[in-house]
């Protein structure tokens, strides 16, 4: 919103800002998406294709591949190379796919429950292996698409459908275990602080090798009704706002003040050879002995 | 012209060597006994030929991976076993819902379970047709010797790119480890068939379009095709649906593109079936005791005949029709506990008596215990006759896989 001030100026100074044009990536007709009012998948969606868009990528070079869930649904309603799989399978077939044609960047979209619980082993072996994946963990701490299970990362204490007298399950960090498992590019994001998530994808999506990105969402229809949070607003903001310190805030905190809250930010950066281009190298040196 | 070279082979190595000829440049897998080698010799090939070889964290993912892989453009397969074909189910499903070319091969061995694994089974042919859920296609070989594993191999990759589907090749362990002769066709001496790729411009292109046909012309990812592909119903586009008329056709169609069709997928053996009266349906490896028996009761005057199908999946109903009309008793010889006998029943509809003869204690079927089933009518012997009859037996299925 512009202030008086500003709009005292003579027109001819003032900086156009352009609209981002969204409508290239958004395939025709088939909007409006599946997701529930208040639901934060819509805006991971912006900063993701705004990232796309930063990077140059053709849109036939971009392949999207998702598991089953909410935010798996992502596929369907963008202008890339879309494959909607299986439940926690999505980076396998992204494998697959990204070995039979390494120029194809490939980006995986699941949800805590599809890459962290039935797709777990897959997470951890497409970390080691560090082949080139963008994997966006869209992390409501639920299973939305279910109405409202436990998943892996959610909160011990919390209410869940299967979890009604509170949660007693210990949560996955899903950046301590990339990290752990050999992804070389860990970070996390919110879908309040778009803008920054804009950035993180962007480098997750630019870094050549596995890239995780912990993208904490909301889930106000079941997370956000059953541990009674006011409003999808109020929940964003607990959950997002006051739940997370960026890495840079963290430095001059507490470890008291640091209890409770996830980091946001770049968490982990590292250099290893890619797995497609460390296959292509074999394939070179086999055909040169010939 | 080059001769063909003829070369003394394991029929795993027949199979991979079946699949590089089929053009296959992608394998993704997950070891296990019996069917190890196939996997052991693609990771050595493939690199060298530019293929991709990929060890995946388990069969899940091994399915998964090769059915990403074909949809970027390459044919692809994977190698298992039991317990592996059983975790590659829903991705099975997935394959035939999405309309996707792949070949799986399951080496059958003894189950449920880990059951028995260096020991050799035909358990897994109904599991082939329904182990996953929901109605789908299924396109399954079933060959009997280590040539024949070769050209079926080559084979199930020309039906998975013609009605983009999932193709399995079953075959028991004993002809999964046993060596044989196989003449290796030159290029192009067998037809390899690829994939229908689309024409029109990228805009107008329709992953699951019927107008010309129940199977629409497959697109790479890459290729300036941007498509949607989902394992929910959908419609021509690619995208999910829930209009019933729309899941109603979808599902008719995937299951029909195979039926209507299964004139050409099917291929069978008949042997000595003219004038038979009794007729011996045997598949893979227990085919070749039966066809040994055949030769046998005939010597006796006993007017036996064999029909062999190479394709188990669809099941070959015409042939079993014809053969229930003119014998007055089908044998059924089958490593496991009574699957395909079902089967043949179901088609013989009582123009005929039908009799299985079972054994999973791992021992194949010996041509004794057909003889003697049905010169003896008698009991199933449950081990070997005696050992004598046992090794004759044995050294009589030697000569008979060289002889035919």
């Amino acid at each position: 919103m512009s202030t008086p001030a500003e709009e005292a100026k003579p027109l001819a100074k003032k900086k156009k800002k352009v609209p981002f044009d969204y409508s290239p990536y958004i395939r025709g007709g088939k909007l409006p998406h599946i997701w529930c009012p208040g639901c934060g998948h819509g805006i991971v969606l912006k900063s993701l294709l705004r990232a796309v868009h930063a990077s140059g990528t053709s849109q036939n070079d971009v392949a999207m591949v998702s598991g089953i869930g909410c935010s798996s649904r992502t596929p369907g309603y963008v202008d890339f190379n879309t494959l909607h799989t299986l439940h926690g399978r999505a980076i396998t077939y992204a494998t697959g796919l990204k070995m039979a044609n390494p120029k194809l960047k490939v980006l995986v979209i699941t949800g805590d429950g599809d890459a962290l619980a039935i797709g777990g082993n897959h997470f951890i072996h497409a970390c080691r292996r560090n082949l080139d994946l963008t994997i966006l963990v869209y992390n409501n701490f639920t299973y939305g698409m279910t109405s409202g299970q436990t998943s892996p990362t959610t909160t011990q204490g919390k209410i869940s459908t299967t979890g009604r007298h509170g949660n007693i399950d210990p949560p996955f960090d899903t950046c301590t275990l990339a990290k752990a498992a050999g992804a070389t590019y860990v970070a996390r994001g919110t879908a309040y602080h778009f803008q920054e998530l804009e950035k993180i994808i962007f480098d997750a999506f630019m870094h050549k090798g596995t890239s995780v990105v912990d993208i904490i969402d909301a889930c106000p229809t079941y997370y956000g009704k059953y541990n009674k949070y006011a409003s999808a607003t109020d929940m964003m903001e607990q959950l997002e706002k006051d739940g997370t310190v960026s890495v840079k805030q963290a430095e001059k905190l507490t470890p008291e003040e640091l209890e409770g809250k996830l980091l946001r930010g770049v968490l982990h950066r590292s250099e290893r050879p890619e797995y497609s281009e460390e296959y292509g190298k074999l394939v070179t040196s086999l055909q040169s002995k010939k | 012209m080059a001769t063909n070279k003829k070369r003394f082979m394991q029929g795993n190595e027949a199979c991979a060597e079946g699949a590089f000829y089929a053009g296959c440049t992608f394998f993704a897998g997950y070891p296990i006994t019996p069917s190890t080698e196939v996997m052991e010799i693609s990771s050595s090939r493939l690199p060298k030929t530019g293929g991709v070889f990929i060890q995946m964290e388990d069969e899940i993912a091994s399915i998964c991976a090769i059915t990403g892989a074909s949809l970027g453009g390459r044919k692809s397969m994977t190698a298992t076993s039991g317990p592996g074909f059983s975790l590659m189910q829903e991705g099975l499903g997935f394959a035939c819902m999405a309309e996707v070319p792949i070949v799986i091969i399951n080496v059958m061995r003894s189950g449920p379970s880990t059951g028995f694994p260096t020991g050799p089974s035909q358990s897994d042919v109904m599991q082939a047709k329904w182990g996953t859920h929901g109605d789908h296609p299924a396109i399954v070989l079933i060959p009997a010797s280590v040539e024949e594993i070769f050209y079926e191999t080559i084979r199930a990759f020309n039906l998975a790119e013609i009605y983009r589907t999932p193709v399995i090749v079953l075959y028991d362990e004993i002809i999964g480890h046993m060596r044989e002769a196989v003449t290796i066709p030159q290029p192009g001496e067998v037809e390899v068939v690829n994939r229908v790729k689309p024409t029109c411009a990228p805009s107008e292109y329709k992953p699951y379009d019927t107008t010309l046909g129940d199977i629409a012309p497959l697109a790479a990812y890459g290729e300036g095709y941007r498509f949607h592909v989902t394992g929910l119903y959908h419609g021509a586009d690619g995208f999910p649906t829930n209009n019933t008329k729309l899941i109603e056709e979808a599902g008719q169609r995937l299951v029909r593109k195979v039926e209507d069709n299964k004139e050409r997928i099917w291929k069978n053996e008949e042997y000595f079936l003219d004038d038979a009266e009794i007729g011996i349906f045997a598949y893979g490896v227990s085919a070749r005791s039966a066809k040994f028996a055949v030769r046998e009761l005939r010597k006796k005057g006993i007017k036996a005949g064999l029909l062999r199908p190479l394709t188990i999946w669809p099941f070959p109903d015409s042939a079993v029709d014809a053969l229930a009309e003119r014998v007055k008793t089908i044998i059924v010889p089958e490593m496991n506990l009574g699957q395909i006998v079902h089967e043949v029943e179901r088609v013989a509809r009582g123009r005929c008596e039908v009799k299985g003869i079972f054994r999973v204690d791992t021992e194949p079927i010996k041509p004794a215990q057909i003889i003697e089933k049905i010169l003896g009518n008698g009991p199933m012997p449950s081990a070997p006759v005696s050992p004598t009859d046992s090794n004759m037996s044995e050294m009589l299925i030697e000569r008979d896989m060289l002889d035919g």
